[in-house]
């Protein structure tokens, strides 16, 4: 069984298979499909038009499905890797174990952003960026310097203590959790996370960036914590919603599951704490 | 549509700058479209064109006649000639795929906060 579990907590050895389940699947072109799949949707997902990946209340069972099949990637490639999460209201800060050498690597120099450390530092000759938007063929970041604050503990409770779902016209203007969540509205969540890391995860190829698997971790934890507070408000909407995928239409691209099949994460993975 | 009587105005620059790549060197037409792009709902209609040199790189913008790789937006940027993808919210604010999740206030702020990310960066075209 798949435990997901805070990457502040992982072992040596934990983070080490991690990192090399990570590179075999760069290695094989099996990764960077993933990027290529997450700029597609990206690109395609509009407000007034047909959204599935972002801005609508796909946006949580869409990126729930995407981490199942990219941690299954990883587990055939080592069966003992699970997706860590990221909790950025603890770890707030780029003295984190998590941007250390032996995990991710930490920020990029100022000059050009080119992250210099790590196991994903382009002079490894391991990670290059080939699914790109611009010329630079290196994993950039600038942590902590477009936005000087990731959210606090504080906020996602606020965000948690909303009851309903989305609204109409569900799209990044929605009040709701799952917009507030997202981060189009209020105090900004999942996309002020991006926005703090920089380089490659500001953009539509944020993939490129192995914390994004992290961070979406936690957004799909923060999910799970809202069913958890909310056990009568369902997914919506349920039913004959234009462009928006209703509670048992199923999802591009994967077109064989719905928002309803993947409500429940707990037959796929659990995670370490409450 | 508050910016009617200033698309009248600036018709004849509007309707060169819709020519992809044709040159726009009417300054006028850059200069006040932070407040000016705020369309609200009504589309892509009153939104101004732009051409300028922002830290040293070409950005342009002018609404397009929808379809083509535009999915929609109605609306073009681009960096040195290389179309940079963007997208209007619902609010009426706007974002590009190089800052995708950052919403800034017209499409010229997401081409100058492009040009900031990009660093010198040609855009890579997307299909």
């Amino acid at each position: 069984m798949t435990i997901r579990k805070n990457q502040a907590t992982l072992t040596a050895e934990e983070k080490r298979r991690f990192v090399d389940a990570l590179i075999a699947l760069k290695r094989s072109g099996r990764y960077d499909e993933f990027v290529t799949t997450h700029n597609a949707f990206i690109l395609g997902d509009t407000d007034n038009g047909e959204r599935t990946g972002h801005r609508s209340p796909s946006f949580l069972p869409w990126h729930r499905r995407f981490l199942l099949e990219f941690e299954r990637a990883l587990q055939s490639v080592d069966s003992t890797v699970a997706l860590p999460y990221w909790d950025w209201t603890a770890d707030r800060t780029v003295r984190s174990s998590l941007w250390a050498p032996d995990f991710l690597g930490g920020t990029g120099r100022s000059r050009d952003g080119r992250v210099m450390d790590g196991p994903f530092a382009a002079s490894t000759g391991n990670w290059p960026i080939n699914v790109r938007i611009d010329g630079r063929t290196y994993l950039r970041r600038a942590l902590g310097s477009a936005v000087r604050q990731l959210p606090t503990r504080a906020e996602v409770d606020s965000v948690l203590a909303m009851s309903t779902y989305d609204m109409a016209p569900w799209n990044s203007a929605s009040d709701g959790f799952r917009n507030h969540l997202e981060g189009w509205r209020g105090v900004n969540l999942h996309n002020r996370v991006h926005v703090w890391v920089g380089g490659q995860m500001g953009t539509g190829v944020s993939p490129n960036d192995p914390v994004f698997w992290l961070h979406h971790a936690f957004v799909d934890r923060l999910w799970a914590d809202w069913q958890r507070l909310h056990p009568n408000s369902p997914y919506v909407p349920a039913a004959g919603t234009p462009n928006v995928v209703d509670l048992n239409e199923t999802m591009k691209p994967w077109d064989d599951t719905t928002p309803a099949a993947l409500l429940d994460h707990t037959p796929h993975y659990t995670f370490d704490a409450a | 549509m508050p910016d009617i009587t200033r698309r009248h105005a600036l018709g004849a620059a509007a309707a060169l700058a819709a020519t992809v790549g044709a040159p726009l060197t009417a300054a006028a037409a850059d200069d006040h479209d932070s407040h000016q792009d705020h369309g609200g709902h009504d589309g892509h209609q009153g939104l101004q064109p732009f051409d300028e040199v922002y830290r040293g790189r070409r950005i342009q913008g002018h609404a397009t006649e929808g379809g083509g790789h535009h999915h929609g937006a109605g609306y073009a940027v681009f960096v040195d000639g290389a179309e940079l993808h963007v997208m209007r919210n619902a609010d009426g604010s706007w974002i590009s795929v190089v800052s995708h999740y950052s919403p800034v206030p017209t499409p010229r702020a997401a081409a100058r906060a492009a040009v900031d990310e990009l660093q010198g960066a040609r855009l890579v075209p997307f299909n």
